[in-house]
């Protein structure tokens, strides 16, 4: 989808929320103050494990191709705050698990840090449910920055 | 599938032990007058079907013969495909040769996983425990043979369902027997053949959905709930309506009301029953780790001196024979439907993919329950089906009758959904697309769900168990004629593989190549 760039780039996770359209802001002034690039990241969460009934396997297919339009129009404006300010930008929409991908895109493309939202849940809900701000701070290969 | 309590003369008696409520819930005049219009047409259809021959004092249906003759004939042809590749089908499944590119799409897992919660049901826990109360604990070995022979079926009939699958624009994907019937058949010269085959099949398949995949397991699932909520004195007892109706709502909402919520929860619980089940079992065998031995030793010996059963070694092959063939669906078809979604270039390795699914539920589930009903000693109580099952686990865990209970039901409510989805689409493929078409055969279905609980049915489930294996006449003789087709396959398949053009995908090396 992307070619990696020469310049080593910012990750950022995009899910659409209003806490992410505040890292989009935040990842477009550090770009721009460090002239670096920006790389876009969507990812669809997916497990090859998970269970389908035959009707969803046979439609899954159509799914899919809606679930991926879906999200380039989700992520549409996010991409046009990089454009208008003249940042270098690729994205990429991606099926997985959100943590482990992120910390695998932001090692191949070699990023100097990932910057997320916070979904702003409780603490607890935090605890009960994952969170992907918390994973990454454990797992993740670079630094990470969550915007509040 | 489970439909080993409509067979000849013994059947009758059989049923009437494990299931007494049948007899006596309902004597409504209504189910005896539609029991006598549809008798004579049934018993016909049935009897043609099971057609049995008598071989050493036992009834043997040439339906399993036919069955274990072509698993038999694909197991030589493919040279042992089951065996050769059973490593490289769990390859597949984890997803080692998956592309990350195609994260998203239906997994070698996914197609395997919903084709299993249509074939696992009650055939593994009541129909084991028929075949070694009548075949001795040696039907167990003959039935982990016909399990393992089943695979190359499986391999056999998937891989044509994906070759030979509909893609259509929209994205959607369908296949199954009736297409490699019309089209392969087609390929090979023999379209009229190939048409006729297919229709047959779709008409059997209707059949055996709204019959065995339906009314049989609302009539077994209830018969289930009695027994645990009191029996005779159950507060549901005679109310078999009420249960239909409830479930029949149930389903309904899912199949018709598309309320996946539903449909999500059992596919999240059916599993974990099944892995309640296995787990339990295990408990049972290696805290009777000491008689294991005895156990196989009693399985081995059983198997070919057939001693203490009636009928003694032909006895002991017969009943193991018929619970395999029962149980995996190998050579019906039906599991082709649920496959053929995965997204894969190559055919084949959805048939290898598919050939694990005899083997887990045959060779693991249902030995399982032959090793502990064997075990628990409870063999010689003179129990047979659901309630000799219920009485050996009961012998570790006294509440697990309770779970038994649950996980029937759930079953039966898994194996309905999946087989409203086989008769759908070979409704579809009959009667053509369309909205309205597709309501009027899921309302049909509903109703049949309601009939098949509140009714003693017994002529109406006899025809439609045997049209679920009427589904194999034309299937298989398909399969004798595509078989090449297969073959070719898995040339083309290993000499890319030789080429190194497909190649497992190293998840860690992509990542690593860059840094």
């Amino acid at each position: 989808m992307s070619q990696t760039p020469s310049v080593k780039p910012i990750l950022i996770g995009y899910d659409g929320t209003e806490a992410a359209d505040r890292a989009v802001q935040f990842t477009a002034n550090r770009a721009a103050a460090e002239g670096c690039p920006v790389h876009v990241i969507y990812v669809l969460e997916w497990s090859p494990y998970s269970f389908l009934s035959a009707q969803e396997l046979e439609e899954r297919h159509q799914r899919r191709t809606e679930e991926l339009s879906r999200a380039e129009a989700t992520l549409a404006p996010a991409l046009r705050v990089f454009i208008d300010r003249k940042i270098p930008m690729t994205y990429e929409v991606r099926y997985g698990h959100s943590g482990e991908l992120i910390c695998q895109i932001a090692k191949e493309k070699k990023a100097t840090q990932i910057v997320l939202g916070r979904k702003g849940g409780t603490a607890l809900g935090a605890r009960l449910l994952g969170s992907l701000a918390l994973t990454l701070v454990q797992a993740s290969p670079v630094p990470v920055t969550v915007v509040p | 599938m489970s439909c080993q309590y409509k067979l000849p003369a013994w059947a009758a008696g059989i049923t009437a032990t494990i299931f007494p409520f049948t007899a006596m819930a309902q004597e409504g005049s209504l189910d005896q007058r539609i029991n006598e219009t549809v008798a004579p047409i049934s018993n016909v259809i049935a009897g043609a079907i099971f057609y049995s021959v008598p071989i050493a004092g036992n009834d043997f249906p040439l339906i399993v013969g036919w069955l274990v003759i072509a698993a038999a004939i694909f197991t030589l042809y493919f040279g042992f495909v089951q065996f050769r590749k059973f490593g490289h089908a769990i390859a597949l499944v984890k997803g080692d040769y998956s592309h990350p590119d195609d994260a998203g799409e239906v997994s070698h897992f996914q197609a395997l996983a919903t084709a299993l919660s249509g074939t696992v049901g009650l055939g593994n826990i009541a129909g084991v425990a028929v075949a070694v109360s009548i075949g001795g604990p040696g039907a167990t070995f003959w039935m982990i043979l016909a399990g393992l022979m089943g695979m190359a079926s499986k391999f056999t009939e998937c891989t044509l369902g994906v070759k030979y699958r509909n893609e259509y624009p929209d994205g959607r994907v369908s296949g199954g027997p009736m297409y490699y019937l019309s089209k392969g058949l087609a390929e090979k010269g023999k379209p009229g053949l190939g048409k006729a085959l297919a229709i047959l099949f779709s008409i059997c398949c209707i059949g055996g959905a709204v019959g065995g995949g339906n009314m049989f397991q609302a009539n077994q699932a209830f018969q289930q709930v009695v027994n645990v909520t009191g029996g005779e004195n159950s507060f549901l007892a005679g109310s078999g309506w009420l249960f239909g109706l409830i479930m029949a709502v149930i389903v309904g909402s899912v199949i018709i009301g598309g309320i996946k919520s539903i449909a999500k929860v059992t596919e999240k619980i059916v599993p974990f029953m099944a892995v309640i089940y296995v787990t339990a079992g295990l408990v049972i065998i290696i805290s009777n780790i000491g008689m294991v031995g005895q156990a196989f030793s009693d399985i081995f010996v059983g198997a070919f001196t057939g001693a203490g059963v009636a009928g003694g070694v032909v006895g002991a092959l017969i009943q193991g024979f018929k619970r395999a063939a029962f149980s995996n669906e190998a050579g019906i078809g039906s599991a082709a439907i649920a496959h053929s979604a995965v997204r894969t270039k190559e055919p084949v390795t959805e048939g290898y993919v598919a050939l694990l699914e005899p083997f887990i539920d045959t060779v693991v589930i249902c030995t399982m329950t032959a090793l502990v009903i064997t075990i628990s000693g409870e063999l010689n109580s003179g129990l047979t089906g659901v309630e000799l099952t219920s009485a050996a686990f009961a012998s570790a865990f006294t509440w697990f009758p309770l779970v038994l209970a649950l996980a029937v039901v759930l079953f039966a409510f898994s194996t309905m959904l999946s087989w409203s989805y086989y008769g759908l689409k070979a409704w579809t493929y009959l009667v053509g697309e369309g909205k309205g078409k597709e309501i009027i055969f899921k309302l049909f279905f509903c109703l049949c769900v309601i009939v098949g609980a509140s009714m003693s049915l017994g002529p109406v489930i006899d025809f439609s168990d045997s049209m679920i294996f009427a589904m194999a006449i034309p299937n298989v003789i398909g399969l004798y004629l595509l078989m090449s087709v297969v073959r070719g396959e898995v040339n083309q398949y290993w000499a890319k593989i030789e080429r190194g053009e497909i190649r497992k995908v190293d998840k860690s090396a992509t990542a690593e190549a860059e840094t």
